[in-house]
């Protein structure tokens, strides 16, 4: 297992890029601890897998270099560097049985029949395929395969890093269930280095103890799933991650109080509990809380609103409001009810971000903010 | 407009894809079928459009029996998960293409398009070919096709399965809206509970070629009428226990849980059932006085940034517990746990149900 190391790493697929917009990654410093369990998470087209690329050395960076415990292996091909990968669809051999596609690469290595069926017997029994051991892998359904993809990835002690690119994407939600808590039983168990791609929140969140989150060839934020939730840096993590993902809306930020961009002076405001001198003149400002910060009443204080729509999912109601024009979403619990159209909405000072230009700007305590 | 199948049956090559099915879709409704891979989903929306015959039965669309009439002579639009369009049109064209080929005029063909795509934001992109598009532009582009049709049946077979997680938050809030214009039935086919219950309308859980339930969805998911039905409507998946009721007791095998038979569960029979109950009902701090508690070992903690899915094992089965928090509790920590017997399902030993004091309450 190995720390990794990207430094300075940048890749356009141009051959003469003129500015950060030719860039599919933007330069990028950072690295992944040893025995740590990443994920890498953003939208299709967010540089996530040409990232993961030059990782496995699929792609040679444009700039910066790529250390593996300190040693530089941004020229090593993919062979050479020692990496165990799980893809989108399974790879396995059909004519080959389950014990023989885990054992190839190890034997694809030369390592020792003994040696070899220890290894087979072990992955097997972690991921439950012992019974089916001496099977063929053809007729197999999809998930018992990816299972097999996902052993043949893991049988090998010795690699630097596994690197999981959408792995359960064809599975069903039940069976995701059960090898996404397998996946990180086993993390648990073996303390490898693993980065797994996606663009699924829920994936990402539950598999990772950091999430690195990238946005237009850029990472926007690093961090445990309670940071990315609780303070988002940038509106595009708020929006993101969370189902639905946080309200934003432009405001006027004005001491320790905002006004949503449309209303009138002397209108409603919206306490903020801190002051932001930090903002830039000219910045675009917004205010971003996660739906459920939000709070529905029926009278009193808060933001007049309109009901827009109530969603019943079972477990809880989403129900999204009109505040002036800024259409925001609440997530209430699976009692509540929510009658007639017109309420209150309270937003809860202590989980307001304010943003401007996008990224997040740290408050000071409201007295400086009120003087 | 109606549809219906009744007493449907698909069989190919000696294997039953549907089984004996009848169910009826009335004009104007969002439908969503529910199921797991190789339930049936994709062979039913066959059988409703016409593409596939039924081996026996019959298809009536209002009232008319269609069974023999083939596809191109109903009044039918599908997409599918993976997208076709034309390579060569452009987003307009690839739009146009069926009211072109039905020989409409020109004037309503052009208003249709554009009115699609302003709906599903591709009015930017209408001179684009698709190979210029993202994968979202160009499911977007077929679901406009098929909605600029005008269709009495539309049927959408997981049309957001390949793309991003945000866009398909984006496209299933707007389904239902842009939809309910058109008039006609929407079928959805998904593999995904959450899906269906943010579509809202009515659900049929599909098992192994069987409408296991028909209704309206919120209903489906809080009163299943039997555990396969349960298990397909929950995700994370629900959890169960084996439990014998002998007079005012319910006990699971080795005793770990036991618990007074109160309310419609003390109008049960005695007999051996199952406790069926949803992972946030399950919880690790007392929720009520009324609450029975239990002692599990934690399989893994996973943590979604303002919850927690705690797997843990529990008298040989593997339940999950959805709590509010960050809980990262170590692997093989016992932990107590906390059941609710009044939000309990109870299922028979023909696995239908016997008891739902929880749907009663929520109802």
């Amino acid at each position: 297992m190995a720390r990794i190391h990207l430094d300075g790493v940048a890749h356009s697929y141009l051959a003469a890029p003129q500015g950060p917009q030719d860039f599919a990654v933007k330069r990028l410093d950072h690295v992944w601890e040893d025995g740590g369990a990443y994920a890498l998470l953003g939208p299709s087209g967010c540089g996530k897998t040409t990232l993961l690329n030059i990782i496995s050395g699929l792609i040679t960076p444009s700039q910066g270099h790529l250390l593996f415990d300190g040693a530089d292996v941004t020229a090593l091909p993919t062979a050479a560097r020692n990496i165990a990968q799980v893809f989108q669809f399974p790879v396995i051999y059909d004519t080959m049985t389950v014990g023989e596609n885990l054992a190839f690469p190890l034997r694809n290595r030369h390592v020792a029949g003994a040696e070899v069926a220890k290894r087979v017997a072990e992955v097997a029994q972690m991921l439950d395929l012992a019974p089916i051991l001496k099977k063929k892998a053809r007729g197999l359904t999809a998930d018992v395969k990816q299972k097999i993809s996902l052993g043949r990835g893991l049988v090998r002690p010795d690699v630097a890093a596994i690197l999981f690119d959408e792995p359960l994407t064809v599975i069903d939600p039940h069976l995701k269930w059960m090898l996404r808590s397998k996946l990180k039983e086993l993390h648990r168990q073996l303390k490898l280095t693993m980065i797994y791609v996606t663009h699924d929140q829920t994936e990402a969140l539950t598999f990772a103890d950091k999430v690195v989150v990238m946005y237009e060839g850029e990472v926007v934020q690093i961090g445990t799933p309670e940071e990315l939730f609780e303070r988002p840096a940038h509106t595009f993590v708020g929006y993101f991650i969370g189902s639905p993902g946080m309200n934003v809306a432009p405001v006027q930020v004005e001491g320790n109080r905002a006004r949503l961009a449309n209303l009138e002076a002397g209108g409603q405001q919206i306490s903020l509990g801190r002051a932001y001198p930090g903002i830039a003149a000219g910045a675009r400002t917004e205010l971003g809380i996660r739906p459920e910060y939000v709070r529905i009443g029926r009278n009193g204080a808060g933001l007049s609103a309109r009901v827009v729509k109530v969603d019943d999912v079972g477990r809880y109601r989403i129900v999204r409001v009109d505040i002036a024009g800024h259409i925001f979403n609440a997530i209430t619990a699976e009692e509540a009810r929510i009658d007639g159209d017109r309420v209150n909405v309270l937003l809860d000072p202590a989980n307001i971000h304010i943003y401007a230009d996008s990224r997040r700007v740290e408050g000071e305590p409201s007295r400086a903010g009120a003087a | 407009m109606t549809l219906e199948l009744r007493n449907v049956t698909r069989q190919v090559g000696g294997q039953i894809h549907i089984r004996d099915l009848s169910l009826t879709l009335e004009h104007g409704t969002l439908n969503v079928l529910l199921g797991p891979t190789l339930s049936g989903k994709t062979t039913l929306m066959r059988l409703m459009a016409g593409l596939d015959q039924p081996s026996s039965g019959q298809v009536f669309w209002d009232g008319v029996d269609v069974t023999g009439v083939p596809v191109r002579k109903r009044s039918v639009a599908m997409v599918y998960q993976q997208f076709i369009n034309y390579p060569t049109l452009s987003v307009y064209e690839n739009i146009a293409s069926p009211m072109r080929v039905a020989g409409q005029a020109k004037d309503e063909i052009d208003r249709r398009v554009r009115e699609v795509a302003e709906l599903l934001k591709l009015t930017p992109l209408l001179q684009r070919t698709p190979l210029e598009l993202s994968g979202g532009q160009q499911q977007r582009t077929a679901l406009a096709r098929a909605l600029a049709k005008r269709a009495g049946l539309l049927l959408l077979d997981e049309p957001l399965a390949n793309l991003d997680y945000k866009l398909r938050e984006e496209l299933r809030q707007e389904l239902p809206r842009i939809f309910s214009a058109t008039g006609g039935i929407l079928v959805y086919a998904t593999t995904e509970p959450l899906e269906a219950l943010l579509l809202g309308g009515s659900t049929a859980t599909l098992s192994e070629g069987r409408v296991t339930q028909f209704g309206r969805t919120i209903e489906v998911y809080r009163r299943p009428n039997s555990l396969a039905t349960a298990r397909i409507f929950s995700d994370p998946p629900i959890n169960t226990l084996a439990v014998e009721k002998a007079g005012g007791v319910l006990s699971s095998a080795t005793g770990l849980l036991r618990f007074a038979a109160t309310g419609d569960l003390g109008r049960l029979p005695d007999g051996a059932y199952v406790v069926g109950f949803r992972p946030d009902h399950l919880y690790l701090a007392k929720p009520g006085p009324d609450a029975v508690a239990v002692s599990a070992t934690v399989a893994i903690a996973e943590i979604t940034g303002s919850e927690s899915f705690i797997h843990v094992d529990f008298a040989g089965e593997r339940w999950v517990a959805l709590v509010h928090g960050v809980h990262d509790l170590a692997i093989g920590q016992t932990v107590p746990l906390y059941l609710e017997p009044g939000r309990f399902l109870l299922f028979n030993a023909a696995g239908a149900l016997a008891a739902a004091p929880g749907a009663r309450a929520a109802a």
